[in-house]
C-alpha cells in the first residue's frame, strides 16, 4: 500500500522533519538512560542477594503475577482496570516502538506485526482509553481509602496520579489521531468504535493536505509524550511500569524464612561482619531497594496491614514511598550522592519499626511482590545492634538468653505441664525416646492457659496411637521471635542448643502445636527433622479414622481464626478446617473477607506480648468483631498467642459468656471422649 | 569527663525463684545479672561522656565471676574494666567494699563516681560510705544530670516532688531507675570485648584493707502470713482477677 502521507517525508516549510523525529527519539533515550544510570547507583551500592536460584519457579511467578496480574482481582475494580491498562501497555508497546521509526521510515512495521496486530492495537487503545477515564473520575471525584495520604506523611498523591493518566491520554489519542486521519485521507473507516474509526469519522471530507499536517502533527505529539512519559516514569511511583518485571522475577519465592544477616556471610562468621542490620539506606539489599522503586502506592499493604488498622504508627507502604524518596534524594539525578544518613530518626521511628508483627497481610496482598518482613526484621537487627531495644523486651531477652524462656522461669519446670496431661508422656530429661518428638515451645510450656493445648495435644497424640516424647528441661524457646525481633545472635544459641536436643532425642518426626515453633523449625533450622502442625495430624487422623469425634456437644456457631504462622507463612488452611468438620454436626462459619490469606493477625505472638503499643484499639478487639460479624460464638484458634490475645479481647469487650476463644487441639480432645 | 561506675553481679530477681533454706536463700540454679540500678548508672556516664568527652570506667569487688559483670558492662560502651579482687574482700561488709571502692578511686583520676542507688541484694549504703571516706559531697537517689561542674542534678523526694540542686565535682551519685533507658546488650556485643584487658587489683596493689566486718548477717527468713495478710495463690490471671476483686471492693481502685 502507497501511503498518501509519511512524517518521515514530511516539511515544514521547505525544512524535512525527519531529523528532528529522528532528534527526539535520540534525545529521550539519552535522557532516560542517564535517569536510569543514576537510579541503578544506590542498587550497585547495596547489600548483596543473589536471587539467581529457582529460575524456572521464578519464570513461573512472572507469568502468574506479573503477566497473568494473579492478584489484582483481589480488590476486583482496582484489579479489573489495571489488568485493561496493562494488557493495554503489553500490546500497545510494539505499536509505541513502531511508532518511532515511523518517523523516519515511511511504512515501518515490525516483523511478524501486520494487519492483524493493527486491528488489536486499535481495539486495545480505545479500551485502555476507556479504562484510563474510569480510573481518572474515579481517582478525582471517587478515591478509596486506601489513597489517601496520612497527615505528616506528604501531600496527596493524586496530582501524580492525574498527571500520568493525562499523559497516557494524551499518547493513546495523539495515535488514534494519527491512524484516523490517515483513514480520512482513503476510504477505509476501520473498526468501529475504535478512536481511529472515531477520529477518522470526525475528518471525513477533510482536504488531504490538512489531513497530512493533522497526521505529522499527531505523530509529533505522539514522539514526544512517549519519550516524556519514559523519562517521568522513573521519578515516581510509575516506575512499576519498568521494574515490576524484574522485581516479581526477584521476587521471594519461600515464606516464612527471614533473610540471613548478610548474604554469603555463614553463621559462623557473623563475629566479623562490623555492623548488623539496617542503619541507612546502602545496607538494604538491592532487592529491597528495587522494592522501594516499584511501589505503585496502591496502597493494598496497608489496607491489610492490622497494625496499621489498630492505628499504629506503621503503614508498609510509607515504609515503600518514604524509602523511595529518600533513595531519590540520597542520589539526585544531578549532582553527586549525599553521604549515608541514619534511617531510624530520620525517615522511620522506631515505633513503627517495632509495630510490625510479621503477619505477612502486606507481602500477601501485594501484586508487585514487594517485601516487607525481610525489610523490619533487618531494622530491628540496626536497632538490636545499637542497644535501641524496647525497655519491656530487654528483660525477656535477657531471660531467654539465661533460662531458655522470656519469663526466666525454671528450665527444670518447662515439662511439668505433662504430669496433669492424663496420659503418659516420655521426656528425653529422663532419657525417654520415641520416635515422634513433640516440641512444645515456651509459651505452651509455661504459660498457665496454653498449657491446657499442651495437654490436649498429648492426649490427641496418645488417641491417635502416635508414640510421641518431649524434650522436657532440654528444650530452649524455638527462638522464632527473637529472631524476627532482630536479636540473631540470640536466636542463634536458642537454635543451636534444640538443634543439638532434637539430634539427641532421637526422633525422626516433630510435631508442634504452636505455628511459631512449626515455622521456626521449618524455616530456620538446617537439618531437623520433618516438621508438623498437630492439626495436620488430626485431619490424618481422623481421615484414616484413627481419631473418630463425638458428635458436636452444642449448637454454638463456630469460626476458624487462621494463625499467621499457620495459614499465611506455611500454607496451612485446610487442615484445621478438615479437623473442625471431622465433628459430626459442628456448625463452622468463615469470616468471610478475612480468613484463609487474608486472616487478620491477633495482636502477635513471642516477644509481641511484651510489648506497649500506641494504638487505638487491640488487634484481638477487632478480630472478635469480625468474628461476631460473621455469626461466630466460639472463636477456633489453632496457636497458643492468638488464643491469649483473643481471650483478652473477648474480656475487654465485654463478651464474656457470649463469646467464646477455643483451641483447636482443646476442641477436638473434647471430642474425642467417646 | 573520668567516670567511675560501681557495678554489683546479684542474683537476678526476675529470673529466679528466691526461696529461703537453712538461714540462706537458695543457691542452686540461681542465674546472676548486673544489678538493674547499675545498668542506669552505667548509661547515664555513656550519655554524660557521648556530650561532654572523656571516658568511662567500671569496677567491682568480687571474684573471677565478676568478669562478666563488668563485659556486661563494658559491652554497652564502657572504656575500662576493673576487678577488685582478692581473698580479704570476701564477705567484706558495706562499709569494707567502701574501703576496697574507695582506694580504687585514689588510684585513679576520676571527676565523678556513679552507683546505683542500690542493689537487689544490698542496703544502699556503699555509695554514701564511699563519699564520706573519700570526703567528696554525696547526692543519691539522682534521677537528673545536667551541665559540666558543678553538676545540675535532680532528685525525687516524698510525694513525687523533684529536687533540683548543684553539686561540686568531684563527688559521688548513686543513679536511681529511670534516669534514662538503658540500652541493650546482647550475646554479639559481649562477644565483642571478650578479649579486652581487665586488670585485676587485688589488696597489696590497691593498698586497702577492707577490716573484720562489723556488721554479720545472721539469717534469712520468709515471714509468717499474719492477721490481715492474705496470700493469693494460683494462675497469674487468676491471682489479678481475684486481686481486682479485693481492690475494687475496698475502694481501692473503681
Amino acid at each position: 500500500m502507497t501511503l498518501p502521507f509519511s512524517p518521515a517525508t514530511a516539511t515544514l516549510g521547505s525544512l524535512p522533519l525527519w531529523p528532528l523525529f529522528a532528534l527526539i527519539p535520540l534525545a529521550g533515550l539519552a535522557c532516560f538512560a542517564w535517569i536510569i544510570r543514576r537510579r541503578l547507583e544506590p542498587l550497585l551500592r547495596a547489600a548483596p542477594d543473589p536471587r539467581r536460584d529457582r529460575v524456572g519457579v521464578r519464570l513461573l511467578l512472572v507469568l502468574k503475577i506479573w503477566l497473568a496480574q494473579w492478584r489484582h482481582p483481589r480488590y476486583l475494580l482496582a484489579g479489573v482496570l489495571h489488568i485493561v491498562l496493562f494488557l493495554g501497555f503489553l500490546v500497545l508497546g510494539a505499536r509505541s516502538l513502531q511508532m518511532v521509526f515511523l518517523g523516519i521510515w515511511p511504512g515501518f512495521a515490525l516483523p511478524g506485526l501486520g494487519a492483524g496486530y493493527a486491528a488489536v492495537k486499535d481495539v486495545a487503545a480505545t479500551l485502555t482509553l476507556a479504562a484510563v477515564l474510569v480510573l481518572a473520575v474515579r481517582r478525582a471525584a471517587f478515591m478509596p481509602e486506601r489513597y489517601r495520604v496520612p497527615p505528616g506523611l506528604g501531600k496527596d498523591h493524586t496530582p501524580e496520579a492525574l498527571a500520568i493518566l493525562g499523559l497516557i491520554a494524551t499518547l493513546l489519542l495523539s495515535e488514534g489521531l494519527f491512524e484516523g486521519s490517515l483513514l480520512a485521507a482513503g476510504t477505509e473507516r476501520g473498526i468501529p468504535l475504535t478512536l481511529p474509526w472515531a477520529f477518522a469519522g470526525l475528518l471525513g471530507g477533510t482536504a488531504a493536505g490538512t489531513l497530512a499536517g493533522i497526521h505529522t502533527a499527531a505523530y509529533a505529539v505522539h514522539d514526544v509524550a512517549f519519550f516524556a512519559f519514559l523519562c517521568i516514569l522513573p521519578l515516581g511511583k510509575h516506575f512499576h511500569v519498568i521494574t515490576s518485571l524484574f522485581n516479581v522475577f526477584f521476587m521471594r519465592v519461600e515464606t516464612g524464612n527471614v533473610k540471613p544477616v548478610r548474604h554469603g556471610v555463614p553463621d559462623a562468621q557473623l563475629d566479623e561482619v562490623k555492623s548488623f542490620g539496617v542503619k541507612t539506606l546502602e545496607d538494604f539489599t538491592w532487592k529491597h531497594i528495587l522494592d522501594f522503586y516499584s511501589c505503585a502506592d496502591c496502597g493494598r499493604c496497608s489496607d491489610r496491614c492490622p497494625a496499621n488498622a489498630v492505628g499504629r504508627p506503621l503503614s508498609p507502604r510509607f515504609i515503600s514511598i518514604k524509602g523511595r524518596d529518600h533513595a531519590f534524594e540520597r542520589f539526585p539525578l544531578l549532582g553527586g550522592a549525599t553521604a549515608p544518613a541514619p534511617l531510624i530518626g530520620g525517615i522511620y521511628s522506631e515505633a513503627e519499626i517495632w509495630s510490625c508483627t510479621t503477619c505477612g497481610a502486606c507481602e500477601e496482598e501485594c501484586p508487585l511482590g514487594i517485601e516487607y518482613i525481610d525489610k523490619i526484621v533487618d531494622l530491628r537487627r540496626g536497632l538490636v545492634d545499637d542497644g535501641l531495644v524496647p525497655q519491656g523486651v530487654q528483660k525477656p531477652l535477657s531471660a531467654l538468653e539465661k533460662r531458655g524462656n522470656p519469663w526466666g522461669k525454671l528450665e527444670r519446670k518447662r515439662g511439668e505441664w505433662a504430669a496433669q496431661a492424663g496420659v503418659p508422656v516420655k521426656s528425653a530429661e529422663k532419657g525417654e525416646t520415641a520416635p515422634l518428638l513433640y516440641f512444645a515451645d515456651s509459651m505452651t510450656s509455661y504459660d498457665d492457659r496454653s498449657q491446657r493445648i499442651a495437654q490436649a495435644t498429648a492426649r490427641i497424640l496418645h488417641r491417635a496411637g502416635e508414640d510421641f516424647a518431649i524434650l522436657g528441661k532440654e528444650e530452649r524457646d524455638s527462638g522464632h521471635d527473637v529472631r524476627r525481633f532482630g536479636e540473631e545472635m540470640l536466636f542463634q544459641s536458642l537454635r543451636d542448643q534444640n538443634v543439638e536436643a532434637i539430634g539427641a532425642s532421637g526422633a525422626g518426626a516433630i510435631v508442634v502445636s504452636d505455628p511459631h515453633a512449626l515455622n521456626a523449625l521449618r524455616h530456620d533450622y538446617p537439618g531437623v527433622p520433618e516438621v508438623r502442625h498437630i492439626s495436620e495430624l488430626i485431619a490424618e487422623g481422623i481421615g484414616r479414622g484413627a481419631l473418630k469425634p463425638s458428635p458436636a456437644k452444642d449448637q454454638r456457631t463456630y469460626t476458624l481464626h487462621d494463625p499467621c504462622y499457620l495459614g499465611r507463612h506455611n500454607g496451612v488452611y485446610d487442615a484445621p478446617r478438615q479437623a473442625m468438620d471431622g465433628i459430626p454436626g459442628l456448625k463452622r462459619v468463615e469470616m468471610e473477607g478475612n480468613c484463609r490469606d487474608r486472616s487478620f493477625c491477633c495482636g502477635g505472638g513471642g516477644l509481641m506480648l511484651f510489648m506497649e503499643h500506641e494504638e487505638k484499639e487491640r488487634m484481638g478487639a477487632r478480630r472478635v468483631e469480625m468474628a461476631r460479624a460473621a455469626g461466630a460464638d466460639v472463636i477456633v484458634t489453632a496457636c497458643p498467642y492468638c488464643l491469649t490475645n483473643i481471650e483478652d479481647a473477648i474480656k475487654v469487650a465485654g463478651l464474656e459468656g457470649k463469646m467464646e476463644a477455643i483451641d483447636l487441639c482443646e476442641l477436638v480432645d473434647a471430642h474425642l471422649d467417646n | 569527663m573520668e567516670i567511675l561506675v560501681c557495678v554489683k553481679r546479684v542474683p537476678d530477681p526476675a529470673e529466679n525463684e528466691i526461696t529461703v533454706e537453712g538461714g540462706d536463700i537458695g543457691r542452686d540454679d540461681l542465674v546472676y545479672a548486673v544489678n538493674e540500678w547499675d545498668n542506669y548508672a552505667v548509661e547515664e556516664a555513656l550519655q554524660i561522656v557521648e556530650r561532654e568527652g572523656g571516658s568511662v570506667t567500671v569496677v567491682t569487688v568480687g571474684g573471677a565471676e565478676a568478669d562478666e559483670t563488668l563485659r556486661r558492662e563494658m559491652a554497652m560502651g564502657a572504656e575500662k574494666g576493673l576487678l577488685l579482687s582478692d581473698p580479704a574482700f570476701e564477705g567484706a561488709d558495706g562499709l569494707g567494699v567502701a574501703r576496697v571502692l574507695a582506694a580504687a578511686v585514689r588510684k585513679g583520676a576520676y571527676d565523678l563516681v556513679l552507683t546505683g542507688a542500690m542493689a537487689d541484694d544490698g542496703a544502699a549504703q556503699v555509695g554514701g560510705m564511699l563519699a564520706a571516706l573519700l570526703d567528696w559531697p554525696f547526692a543519691s537517689l539522682v534521677n537528673r544530670i545536667e551541665g559540666t561542674g558543678p553538676l545540675r542534678i535532680g532528685r525525687e523526694i516524698e510525694g513525687g516532688a523533684q529536687e533540683v540542686s548543684d553539686i561540686d565535682l568531684p563527688c559521688v551519685l548513686s543513679i536511681q531507675t529511670g534516669i534514662n533507658e538503658p540500652r541493650y546488650v546482647g550475646i554479639r556485643g559481649i562477644r565483642k570485648v571478650a578479649s579486652a584487658e581487665i586488670p585485676v587489683l587485688d589488696a597489696a596493689a590497691l593498698g586497702a584493707d577492707p577490716g573484720a566486718p562489723k556488721v554479720r548477717r545472721l539469717a534469712y527468713f520468709v515471714p509468717e502470713a499474719g492477721p490481715g495478710a492474705e496470700l493469693l495463690e494460683g494462675g497469674t490471671r487468676d491471682v489479678a482477677a481475684r486481686l481486682a476483686g479485693i481492690l475494687k471492693a475496698k475502694g481501692g481502685i473503681k
